[in-house]
């Protein structure tokens, strides 16, 4: 494993001489942190941390996990079809939704009202895998093989029926955008441990061939009203990972050190002049992003990365915007530093493509899903990385669509069950924690709300999610709104 | 005194100077203490409230509760605040130990003054009324007279003035957001006149692009964007909206009809057209087009954007706080956040669908299309003229026509139709009908078969007749389905029997109209491809037929079945019949007759006696034959249909409109749009002043009250927003806050002096800002000291120039401008400038497709580049998201803010142009330093000194050395952006001098306004 001291400068020892050429023999680290606790103390503002090390009284306790890596499946899994096994769902099948199961709830303008319609079985079998016995369909072969590994959370529920809102919700608290998310707020508390990475990434996929995908909003990674600095960075799928990363056509690395050096000396004469301390900001953001540069380079760069690692995160994993690559992306950005990588896969919104588009999105998941797992825990690294796989909301364990055309069988949004699993950091491996009704419709048994989550995923961080809050107009602010409690039952 | 807190504290106010000789001010000390620390649940929230308890009203915190009372004015120590406050009973203690909130104790002993002194209460300061202060203090510049008297006070001696070359490119970024030509410097530079600033100051403010610097804040606060935002992200048209707010900056519309126009020119007497466009503002909201979306649900959002959307510009205030209940710090009530957006709750939008052109909306041709279409109501209006002309023309023939049509055409038919038995198609579907004519309906062919088989027997049969007949169910109930009601019958063949039958011969066809080439005859020829048509200019409008005459009468047996066949194998897809009728005759020689039965019985009514349906049949059946007429009607189509081009691409501003019968709205439980409490009315906050009574209870009510003059916050909340855009932070440093959880102005008095001189001026922005520019504290040497860093770090007392860094659609204005790239025409709709391939297309999974324009598209102005909302222009950063409103935009520096500045097509094509334009401009190679000063000059309004001069000739020498070294390199360096280069300049030369460009673009003074 590369150690975080051997990345900070990965040009090697030639590449630092010129950067303390540059530095006018003082260190880079130093006037880093000096420039930009500067900067961010402006306007007296005390309550801003230094970015590096983040808020002083932050984490509140030891922390369980270090680092986060939550594979964000956009567009809702079907709970009963993939994690949540319901034999009585299958028996059902064909006859109409109980009344008693969907009395009063409000469900998406193109369900409007569930009464008749008609359940729908899981699309395939489900079996029992690994000591804990943990169902899990034929749909997730490899998901299955780590199920000792992983931590079930079958009751989880949440208030939005649309996707945006929904997401939003699940990552910053609120349905309405605008709020920091969870990056964001980890950021702010905790620190942005990398230099020459973002502490906060964000990767983003869709499924090959698939036809409902959702919009990957920006706000999905913003920071709200915490200072921008905080926002996720996007990788790209596609191009430079980070936009405006290359060197201009023709302009060699030399050059650009080269004019970076003449930009530097006229900053300095601009700071002693002026006294400015902004400008010593100035000069390390423009190192910074000198050596980001290289960094981001070489954390693309996966010519190091052994065959059998490449061959367990399935045949994608060399496609720049697969899921499987942005996997095992993931990993290596926390390897640097980063401190918690969101990536977001799109193509579960399956209305009326359960037969079809499921079985895509599965594929693509599922394997480098399970070598993410294992990759981390070969590297001694699932101790303190917490992996959470989920998406915003369930699936009706009805049809939407009509019974008798298996092509076009689909089903609805559906937030009052689901499942999500964690692994690593902190939570019990080989559990199932909660659980749904008998035929998977409302979370009845330990419920855990899109709010307990977040507290809980915040405790095993080391945060008191009551305490890490931020003031904006007029009012303390926080990722769980006023509510949210740990589950403590799920911690090892 | 055995109480070792309260000790401490006693000893703490004697050693601290804290405003040791004033009285204790309640809204500026005490009221955000209580704000802070007791308003979550002694506040106005009734909901959250414990002990009953209200620490925001003044009678509840001093009424009697049984011997003691909360705030007993004059004694502190017989005050349970107080006790609360220094108590250590933990039970007791306030606030409560958990909640982690701690009262310094200087600011207790701040609170023991105050209630010794009386407790006096008061109010806000931002809801009390503005009255001028007399800030008279020093001679000269009343700003200046306060920010001075208050540098005194604080011990700190004031910057000296900038230099001129700081100033001027200081004034230019202030208000046009542009760098000063070298022109303009060096005539500034010239000008000794005393009141030269003051000169510039008007001059500047009245360039074009001062509207277009002025609009940007707007356009951020008016979360305007050129899409919808959401799924689907639509692109709108809103874009006339925004030229409308350049031109009102330009022309210094005031600031109260600028309100009253936006937020309800509409329902203004006999409102113009650009205030109805400036309600496009209210419209500016995203719109949420996904899936599944309950349009009421949109609809209440929407109007949820407008309320808060305005309370945020005007107010000041966070309304969105009581979108679910009563603010717990100001005094602003669930009730009166519905009762405002009862204004908004009235437009007709249902919230439905995803229009980015919802209804009301507001056409805003540009002068182009408004020319274009004038031309062509013009043209119309011609020919329709000529077209009446030629209809009494032909009114005046139409007597002997109709004697000779009758006289060819009233033959006695001995035509015998066909009950055709099947009728089928190879693709379409054929139906009889009770006429026995047959109806083609069904999946659409771009070439057919139809196959009739019907009885006949028994006769001597000498020809066949076709009718080609219209439909409602046709195109434009014409005769076909095809986009023209045109068809092309190509084959015409009969068998006696099944298909495989007897195939009678044709000698002669004749038709009631050939269009052109298209003849009859093509129908029983060998050519397959040849065949009838009857397109005479427009959409086919007449019934058509065709005799085809056998070569021999053909004798059929009794009983005998004829199978019809009609091909239709023309290259013109689609052109099909789309509804005919056969008939047979046996008359010695088969005539055509035209005419519908109808036409003949009306044309034999006695002129005087026909009904008006007779009449204008006989008339237009008539004109239709003429040739003359049909050409006029023809042009007339064609230049409508040009015009309904042109409008179709015409810009539509959604607008506001009121719905004529008004819409209830209720306070809805915790927000939800389903969940509603008890009706409001439209009204204003209680706790503001009162509309006048007679006042309108609509939005031009509302906008008039903002603008009144009693208004305490509008004139407030715009004058620091200026002072935000000029000098980086606000005289209150929350500009979107001016409650209690605000922040309290630095300089209340000055703000206070400033909104009413805005106001007496009659809202005049332009005066407001030469007021404020023309104040030495503007023009102060941005240059700090250490004791001014350690003092006053945020600069919020003004001894020195503001100095921060440019917004990032500037720092692109400044490089294209210094360039000579700037195209710098103004208004239309929005360009697509340079952006890495594949960001629309990844946000949107391919639907979006990124077309970047090309030529002089690329170097318009940042305001002019399109905005799309789910992924905004990656050449900014650091700005407002334009989906909500934003009045404060962040300032942070990250390395990806350098990378875009380095590395930007845009930075690298604006250096090589600039360097292009420096070795232009200046002489030959041994003017390496003329060269720098001149980009100096053109960039940061300065020239070098001597030390900068050494380090870029250094760096141009290294850049040479390497360019030269790497000859393709350079070429490579050269080819970034699609603006061509002067080939005559010496590739190598050009590209290091690009070089040192771009650094010198990228200086943190290049990046900064000084």
């Amino acid at each position: 494993m590369n150690t975080l001291g051997e990345l900070r400068n990965p040009a090697g020892p030639a590449q630092l001489g010129v950067n303390r050429r540059h530095f006018f023999g003082r260190s880079a680290t130093g006037i880093g942190v000096a420039a930009l606790s500067s900067l961010l103390a402006r306007d007296g503002a005390a309550a801003i941390p230094d970015p590096r090390t983040g808020l002083p009284d932050v984490p509140h306790f030891a922390p369980r996990a270090k680092r986060v890596i939550y594979l964000f499946q956009n567009g809702a899994p079907t709970h009963t079809d993939i994690f949540d096994y319901k034999p009585r769902q299958r028996k059902m099948h064909g006859q109409p939704v109980p009344e008693e199961y969907i009395a009063g709830k409000r469900f998406s303008t193109m369900t409007k009202d569930p009464t008749g319609k008609l359940m729908l079985a899981p699309i395939e079998p489900f079996r029992q895998y690994g000591q804990c016995g943990a169902w899990l369909s034929d749909l997730m072969p490899y998901t299955a093989s780590i199920a000792d590994e992983l931590c079930f959370i079958k009751s989880m529920h949440t208030e939005a029926v649309n996707h945006a809102p929904a997401i939003s919700f699940f990552l910053s608290g609120a349905e309405i955008p605008g709020r920091p998310t969870l990056g964001a707020w980890l950021s702010y508390g905790l620190g942005i441990e990398s230099e020459n990475l973002p502490g906060f990434a964000v990767m983003t996929s869709i499924s090959k061939k698939s036809t409902c995908g959702q919009i990957f909003y920006d706000f999905y990674w913003g920071s709200g009203f915490l200072p921008s600095r905080y926002q996720g960075v996007k990788f790209r799928g596609q191009g430079d990972p980070v936009l405006y990363l290359a060197n201009p056509n023709g302009m060699s690395r030399p050059m650009r050190r080269g004019i970076l050096d003449d930009i530097a000396a006229v900053n300095e004469m601009k700071l002693r002049e002026s006294g400015d301390p902004e400008i010593s900001t100035r000069i390390a953001q423009y190192e910074m992003a000198y050596r980001m540069q290289t960094s981001v380079p070489e954390l693309t760069d996966l010519s190091q990365e052994p065959r059998s690692v490449l061959d367990m995160y399935g045949p994608d994993v060399k496609e720049q915007g697969t899921f499987a690559y942005n996997c095992l992306m993931a990993r290596r950005l926390i390897e640097r530093g980063s401190r918690y990588v969101q990536l977001m896969h799109a193509g579960w919104d399956q209305h009326n493509s359960i037969s079809t588009e499921l079985y895509n999105q599965c594929r693509d998941t599922d394997q480098p899903s399970m070598a993410l797992v294992k990759d981390l825990k070969a590297r001694g690294l699932l101790d303190d990385t917490l992996v959470i796989w989920g998406g915003e909301f369930g699936r009706t364990p009805f049809i939407q669509g009509d019974i008798n055309n298996r092509p076009r069988w689909g089903r609805d949004h559906h937030p009052y069950a689901f499942t999500v699993w964690m692994a690593g950091g902190g939570v019990k491996p080989g559990i199932s924690y909660g659980a749904s009704d008998d035929l998977g419709m409302n979370a009845i048994e330990d419920k855990v709300h899109v709010h307990d989550f977040q507290a809980t995923l915040m405790h095993l961080l080391g945060i008191n999610h009551e305490q890490l809050t931020y003031k904006f107009q007029g009012r303390h602010f926080r990722l769980t709104d006023i509510h949210g409690r740990v589950v403590r039952k799920i911690l090892a | 005194m055995n109480h070792p807190r309260l000790m401490t504290l006693l000893l703490a106010t004697l050693v601290s100077p804290v405003g040791a000789s004033a009285e204790v001010d309640f809204s500026r000390e005490i009221l955000p203490v209580l704000s802070d620390n007791c308003f979550q649940c002694h506040g106005p929230d009734p909901k959250s409230r414990k002990g009953e308890l209200r620490l925001d009203d003044e009678a509840d915190a001093k009424r009697d509760r049984g011997g003691h009372a909360v705030v007993v004015a004059g004694k502190s120590g017989e005050s349970e605040l107080i006790k609360r406050l220094l108590t250590h009973d933990p039970d007791d203690l306030m606030p409560p130990p958990e909640l982690g909130k701690k009262i310094p104790a200087d600011v207790i002993v701040r609170i023991r003054r105050w209630i010794d002194e009386g407790a006096q209460w008061g109010v806000h300061w931002a809801l009390t009324p503005i009255e001028r202060p007399d800030l008279a203090v020093a001679a000269g510049h009343p700003i200046d007279g306060y920010i001075s008297t208050r540098l005194v006070k604080e011990g700190l001696a004031p910057q000296p003035r900038a230099s001129r070359e700081t100033l001027i490119r200081r004034l230019h970024q202030d208000l046009t957001g542009l760098p000063p030509t070298p022109a303009e410097v060096d005539g500034f530079l010239a000008d000794k006149r005393p009141d030269a600033w003051r000169r510039l100051v008007r001059r500047v403010m009245g360039k074009a692009a001062f509207g277009e610097r002025m609009a940007w804040d707007w356009l951020d606060a008016s979360r305007y964007a050129d899409s919808n935002g959401y799924q689907g992200d639509m692109e709108r048209t809103m874009w006339p909206w925004r030229d409308w707010v350049v031109k009102a900056f330009n022309e210094n519309l005031p600031w109260d009809q600028f309100t009253i126009w936006q937020l309800a020119g509409d329902l203004l007497p006999n409102a113009t057209f650009e205030q109805r466009l400036a309600t496009g503002f209210n419209r500016n909201h995203m719109i949420n087009g996904e899936g599944g979306r309950i349009a009421e649900e949109n609809r209440v959002d929407y109007v949820m954007d407008m309320t808060e959307t305005m309370g945020t510009i005007w107010l000041g205030l966070t309304f969105n706080c009581s979108r679910c209940h009563d603010h717990k710090f100001d005094p602003i009530k669930q009730r009166d956040y519905y009762s405002l957006s009862a204004f908004f709750n009235q437009t007709p939008v249902s919230g439905a669908g995803r229009s980015p052109q919802t209804a009301p909306v507001l056409k805003a041709p540009t002068p182009k299309e408004k020319q274009a279409m004038a031309g062509l109501n013009a043209k119309i209006a011609e020919l329709n003229k000529r077209s009446a002309d030629q209809v009494r023309k032909l009114a005046k023939a139409q007597a002997q026509w109709e004697k000779e049509f009758l006289a060819h055409n009233d033959k006695p038919a001995s035509w015998e139709v066909l009950n055709p038995l099947t009728a089928r198609a190879t693709v379409q579907s054929l139906a009889i009908q009770q006429d026995s004519s047959v109806l083609v309906s069904g999946k659409k062919a771009d070439n057919d078969t139809y196959t009739v088989v019907a009885k006949a027997g028994g006769k001597r049969v000498t020809g066949f007749r076709l009718e080609a007949l219209k439909h409602k169910s046709l195109f434009q109930g014409s005769t076909s389905r095809s986009g023209s009601g045109n068809f092309v019958l190509t084959g015409f063949e009969v068998r006696v029997g099944d298909a495989k039958g007897e195939t009678l011969k044709f000698a002669s066809a004749k038709a009631t109209f050939e269009q052109g080439g298209l003849k009859v005859k093509g129908a029983i020829d060998a050519d397959p491809q040849t065949g009838w048509a009857v397109w005479d200019g427009r959409v086919v409008d007449r019934e058509h037929a065709a005799v085809f005459g056998l070569a021999e009468p053909a004798d059929l047996a009794p009983d005998s079945q004829l199978t019809i066949t009609l091909r239709h194998d023309s290259k013109h897809k689609e052109h099909l019949l789309g509804c005919f009728r056969l008939s047979l005759t046996t008359d010695e020689k088969p005539v055509l007759t035209e005419g519908s039965g109808k036409l003949l019985a009306a044309l034999k009514v006695p002129r005087a006696k026909r009904t008006k349906d007779q009449a204008d049949l006989v008339a237009t059946e008539h004109r239709s034959r003429d040739r003359d007429y049909r050409m006029i009607r023809e042009k007339i189509d064609l230049a409508k249909g040009r015009l309904s081009k042109i409008d179709k691409g015409v810009a539509r501003v959604m607008v506001m409109e009121d719905l004529e019968k008004p819409r209830e709205t209720f306070i809805l439980s915790r927000g939800i749009y389903n969940k509603p409490g008890g009706p409001v009315t439209a009204a204003v906050p209680v706790s503001l002043p009162a509309m006048p009574p007679g006042a309108p209870t609509n939005r031009v009510g509302l906008a008039r009250w903002l603008t009144a003059k009693d208004n305490p916050l509008t004139a407030r909340v715009t004058v620091n927003r200026f002072w935000q855009m000029i000098f980086g932070v606000g005289i209150v440093k929350t500009p979107g806050d001016f409650g209690v959880q605000g922040e309290f102005p630095k300089h209340p008095e000055l703000l206070d002096w400033l909104a009413a001189e805005f106001v007496e001026s009659g809202w005049d922005v332009k005066h407001l800002l030469e007021l404020i520019l023309t104040s030495e504290a503007y023009q102060r040497s941005s240059t700090t000291t250490p004791e001014l860093q350690e003092r006053d770090p945020a600069n919020r007392l003004l001894a020195r120039g503001a100095r921060f860094r440019m917004p990032s659609w500037m720092i692109r204005d400044q490089a294209l401008a210094a360039s000579g790239l700037l195209n710098d025409r103004i208004g239309g709709a929005p360009v697509n400038g340079y952006q890495p391939a594949g960001i629309w297309e990844e946000a949107t999974f391919g639907k979006k497709k990124y077309v970047q324009d090309a030529g002089d598209k690329l170097y318009r102005r940042s305001l002019y580049i399109f905005w799309r909302r789910i992924v905004g222009p990656t050449m900014f950063f650091d700005s407002a998201a334009r989906q909500i409103c934003e009045v404060k935009t962040p300032r942070t520096n990250t390395p990806l803010h350098a990378l875009a500045t380095m590395n930007d097509v845009t930075y690298v094509e604006a250096s090589r142009a600039l360097a292009e334009r420096i070795m232009r401009e200046t002489g030959g190679d041994a003017a390496a330093a003329g060269r720098l000063r001149r980009a100096y000059r053109l960039v940061l309004a300065r020239a070098p000194a001597a030390a900068e001069t050494a380090v870029w000739l250094k760096g141009l020498a290294r850049a040479r050395k390497q360019f030269a070294a790497d000859k393709q390199a350079a070429a490579e360096f050269l080819q970034v952006g699609e603006s061509r280069r002067d080939e005559s300049l010496d590739p190598v030369e050009h590209a290091a001098w690009s070089a040192v460009c771009l650094g010198i673009l990228n200086l943190d003074e290049a990046l900064n306004k000084e």
